[in-house]
């Protein structure tokens, strides 16, 4: 009887938040589904009808799409990997005794607090220009060639702004996970002698399998939909375009509402491959 | 003899810690130096450090251009409303979620993180669309609303975890002794969740005083935050890498500061259910 | 009794500021050097009228993107919107726009320069007033030239910039001959690529809208400009802008550069520029086929037709763009940082004619012709554009393949091979083929 009325009650007090983002979730999944199938050109009057799958079509067999994918896909796989790499390295140290811990920890999560448009437009300006940015005059300082990064080596440069901004957070996360590690387990593995190597291997590694799945669910779903740092730095120009950029091209540069639609739908596909995959491993460390 | 291995292994530490801090935080610092240069000193070269002359003209530029504070205002009001309607419509369903779990629980808070995957500009337009018919364009309103929605996932998500670290006995007990639900959630739950509210409240308002698609697309005049006054010294004709580093500044100062203080805060409630 | 005067004092205050309400114009416009300025006037603007203005300021691509979903969705968000040449015939075309036909005696619409009032009309109306107006030139080092034993004609070719850049390249000493937009953008390089082609008889699509990056006048336009930007190019140059290039220019590391008009008044203002006083300036250069690689852009000022304060938005417009306008700037801040390009009667005012400048920058203007751009004919208005809803989607992606031509990444056949291929697809989209 109790829990038959806690049930209910629960159901009741979840449908505020499962109402209002079916609502976020259906009404413009709506309206780009309908938007897909019409072709929708705002500067040539609007919507000019029905015409079919021709907007899903196109979008795929536009010659920008696949690299777009691989472009999204190295962008959230590169940018994850410096993440955790770093981050399991920053959470260590982190974790060391030393002195002025807290200021240090203060310096490392405050990229997190920068605004993605205002980190893009440092970086692109201050920092990557061939000419005048920082890394060229270091560059010079050595003797070197100046590396022109945002034509050079495009999609890195992007990795990097990305990574910089999103480095904090998965080191806090994986620095809370860290702090909550069994001492005594490790000092015992210690005593009996097991190098530093095999002892984060065996012990500090497995420990965290948990914080990092959270840390690659989470910046998936923001690395997924980055645009700022693109928007700044390359325009979308040598390879850097994403599939979300490619969707903004369509539909801002392009205004071919409706073929962007398709391209909305696509991503939304992609997303949700990807987050079935993601789930599959998430929801396996959640019940655990 | 231990105590001196110790200190010596507690210097390398400090050293490398520090250094590894101070270049990640490099990039915040430079920025902070450039906005009082000049515009000649800001791309001088080779480019110099701390002796110049320091100057606030950037400043005062920026602020004489645009009016600093209408923009500092509607992001706290945008940032801060958005997390805490977020908040209080999160606390129950996170609550449900974690107490009286059913087999659908995991499934729906995996479809509430999956919402925030539809790519923002593919829905621009039929957003804008439906904006314009009920009137929320260019309003604090319709901003707060849009941002808690695209925050609500990763707050009920949050609250979610760490609600379920809360061991259910003291619910029991507190049932026991005839709470009902709402005493329940008000004084026995909540108490215990503070730190986790806290730091959810916190992340929150980071990443909604940092959003720069909607609310750039979304507002004109009235209703424009901080991300806007960015949009309005990013490459403009000229010299700008001093005002743009004075924007910058300014624009992140807040959220540094706010975050600064609240560090401990974040970081002990910044686990996701990560920590068993 | 003593509730009355309250009352009325309430009523009238509620009535005041009911009225201030309905007059206030939310402006949206670009972030560049002389809407900033005439921000700073609007004290003025509103002291004169009773007419409150707020400002919308955004970078040039957001503001953009912010303006177009505005106005083809009927946001109603703006009152006044400062668009430019690309945008204003196709709006008008569309009957987004308020014809501005009838502004008053005194505003003297017939002093608008013609080449900036027949790029921002349709069908020979006026729908927007332009602030300012440029075309491009060559801004050069009197110095470096000379000491590269050279002297630069008012009217040179292509070929004796290549050979002057090529001189003047010193790339020990941080000496570039010459510097140009490569940024990828329709805007940006994409622009300036389109204006040079002309030069070189190409053109974007001919007579029956096909597009024409498969003839031979796109590959030597393209051609040229990379195997001279390798020469004497800096370094990057692929993504060089206009800001870019200015601080290039500024800090004295180029020798020449060909952009706006409105950069001359940077490059010699000693407050910034380095070399403020060695800046000599002529027309763009040409390839002896009658047309030079010019373009032509106004910052134009105009009325969403779905504004409630139509008569309001017109009296800021004729504030803005006036003769009087210029005056007063002149007068606080000095002839060289008025407004330009605009208006015909600026440029026969002795005081103006004084500044380094301004001719070279009217016969710019007057050189370009958005109604008959190139060599061959074409079916399109614009100079360094096509006015066609299409175009700045097709250009802005057949520019990032050039830019990756520029990066080194793919050749001069690979990029116009898919930009032909881009822009073929589009404009079979759009229905034009």
């Amino acid at each position: 009887m109790a829990t038959q009325s806690s049930r209910s009650a629960a159901r009741l007090m979840m449908a505020p938040a499962v109402i209002l983002l079916l609502g976020w979730m259906l009404v413009p999944l709506l309206m780009t589904l309908w938007f897909s199938f019409r072709a929708y050109l705002p500067l040539r009057g609007g919507d000019q009808g029905f015409v079919g799958f021709d907007n899903y079509v196109r979008f795929v067999t536009s010659s920008a799409f696949w690299p777009s994918i691989v472009t999204t896909l190295a962008i959230v796989v590169g940018a994850l990997a410096i993440c955790i790499i770093f981050g399991v390295l920053l959470a260590i140290l982190l974790d060391q005794q030393m002195w002025g811990q807290g200021v240090v920890r203060i310096l490392i999560i405050a990229p997190f607090f920068v605004m993605p448009t205002v980190s893009a437009l440092v970086w692109k300006n201050i920092f990557m220009d061939p000419v005048n940015g920082l890394f060229a005059h270091l560059w010079r300082f050595f003797g070197a060639d100046p590396i022109i990064w945002l034509s050079d080596i495009p999609v890195a440069s992007i990795i990097l702004i990305v990574s910089w901004q999103w480095l904090p957070f998965a080191t806090l996360i994986l620095l809370t996970a860290i702090q909550s590690l069994d001492t005594e387990q490790l000092e015992a593995a210690e005593m009996d002698g097991a190098p530093v190597l095999k002892r984060f291997w065996f012990i500090v590694l497995p420990h965290l399998g948990r914080a990092i799945t959270i840390v690659i669910l989470i910046q998936t779903i923001f690395l997924l939909s980055i645009f700022a740092e693109i928007f700044v730095t390359t325009g979308g120009a040598f390879g850097t375009r994403t599939l979300t950029y490619l969707i903004f091209q369509r539909v801002l540069e392009s205004q071919n509402v409706g073929l962007g639609s398709a391209g909305g739908v696509y991503a939304i596909i992609l997303a949700n491959i990807v987050a079935i995959f993601l789930m599959r491993i998430v929801g396996k460390n959640l019940d655990a | 003899m231990a105590c001196a291995v110790t200190n010596q292994r507690k210097a390398v530490n400090t050293l490398i810690a520090w250094a590894v801090g101070l270049l990640i935080f490099f990039p915040i610092l430079w920025t902070i130096l450039t906005s009082f240069k000049t515009e000649a000193q800001a791309i001088s070269d080779p480019p110099v450090f701390l002796f110049f002359d320091w100057t606030l003209e950037n400043y005062a530029v920026v602020q004489e251009r645009s009016d600093y504070l209408r923009y500092l205002i509607n992001s706290v009001i945008i940032a801060g409303g958005s997390t805490i309607l977020g908040t209080l419509i999160a606390i129950p369903a996170a609550w449900s979620m974690a107490f009286v779990p059913s087999k659908r629980t995991k499934d729906i808070l995996l479809w509430m993180l999956s919402t925030k995957m539809l790519p923002a500009v593919g829905v621009l337009y039929p957003i804008y669309l439906l904006f314009i018919q009920l009137g929320l364009l260019d309003s604090r309103f319709g901003m707060v609303i849009v941002l808690m929605l695209i925050n609500l996932p990763i707050i009920v998500w949050m609250l979610y975890t760490y609600f379920r670290e809360i061991p259910g006995e003291i619910l029991e007990a507190a049932r026991m002794d005839g709470a009902n639900l709402r005493n329940e959630i008000l004084y026995v739950l909540t108490p215990m969740a503070v730190p986790g509210i806290a730091s959810t409240i916190l992340l929150n308002f980071i990443l909604a005083w940092n959003e720069a698609f909607w609310t750039l697309n979304l507002t004109a005049a009235q209703a424009a935050p901080l991300t806007a006054f960015i949009a309005s010294y990013s490459s403009p004709e000229g010299l700008f890498y001093a005002k743009l580093s004075a924007a910058s500044t300014m624009a992140i100062a807040p959220i540094l500061i706010l975050g600064w203080f609240s560090q401990k805060q974040l970081v002990r409630g910044l686990t996701f259910g990560a920590v068993k | 009794m003593k509730l009355t005067p309250i009352l009325i004092g309430a009523c009238s205050a509620m009535a005041i500021s009911f009225a201030a309400q309905a007059q206030t114009l939310t402006i949206a416009t670009v972030n560049n050097g002389d809407m900033i300025r005439m921000q700073g006037y609007t004290d003025q603007f509103t002291a004169e009228t009773g007419i409150a203005v707020e400002w919308v300021t955004l970078e040039e691509n957001v503001l953009r993107q912010r303006v177009t979903t505005d106005i083809s969705t009927n946001g109603g968000q703006f009152d006044i919107m400062t668009i430019g040449m690309y945008e204003t015939p196709i709006w008008g075309a569309n009957g987004w726009l308020v014809p501005l036909d009838d502004l008053s005696e005194e505003y003297d619409a017939a002093d608008i320069l013609p080449a900036m009032a027949g790029g921002l009309s349709h069908d020979g109306t006026l729908y927007a007033a332009p602030f300012y107006g440029e075309s491009s030139m060559i801004m050069y080092r009197t110095d470096l030239m000379e000491q590269a034993g050279l002297e630069m004609p008012d009217a040179p070719t292509w070929d004796f910039i290549k050979q002057a850049a090529a001189a003047m390249t010193d790339r020990d000493a941080d000496i570039n001959g010459i510097c140009l937009r490569g940024k990828a953008g329709w805007g940006e390089g994409g622009a300036f690529i389109t204006a040079m082609s002309n030069s070189f008889g190409a053109r974007w699509f001919d007579e029956n809208w096909r597009p024409q990056f498969d003839t031979e006048e796109w590959a030597n336009t393209l051609n040229f400009f990379v195997e001279m930007m390798t020469e004497s190019g800096p370094p990057g140059y692929a993504t060089n802008g206009f800001n870019e290039n200015l601080s290039l220019f500024q800090q004295g590391k180029c020798g020449m550069w060909i952009d706006a008009t409105v950069a001359a008044s940077f490059v010699t203002n000693p407050a910034d520029s380095t070399v403020a006083d060695s800046v000599g300036f002529a027309l763009a250069p040409d390839n002896g086929l009658g047309k030079r690689a010019n373009w032509l852009w106004a910052w134009a000022l105009a009325i969403p037709a779905g504004t409630d304060d139509v008569d309001g938005a017109k009296q800021f417009i004729e504030w803005a763009t006036s003769k009087d306008y210029i005056e007063m700037v002149a007068e606080n801040e000095g002839w060289a940082n008025v407004p330009p390009g605009a208006r015909i009667s600026l440029y026969e005012n002795p005081d103006y004619q004084a500044v380094p400048f301004a001719e070279m920058t009217l016969e710019s203007i007057l050189t370009a012709d958005p109604n008959n751009p190139t060599v061959d004919p074409v079916p399109y208005v614009g100079v360094q554009f096509a006015a066609i809803p299409e175009f700045a989607g097709i250009a802005t992606q057949v520019s990032q393949e050039f830019s990756a031509v520029y990066a080194g990444q793919q050749s001069v056949e690979e990029a116009l091979a898919k930009a032909q291929a881009i822009a073929t697809e589009e404009m079979e989209a759009a229905g034009y083929m």
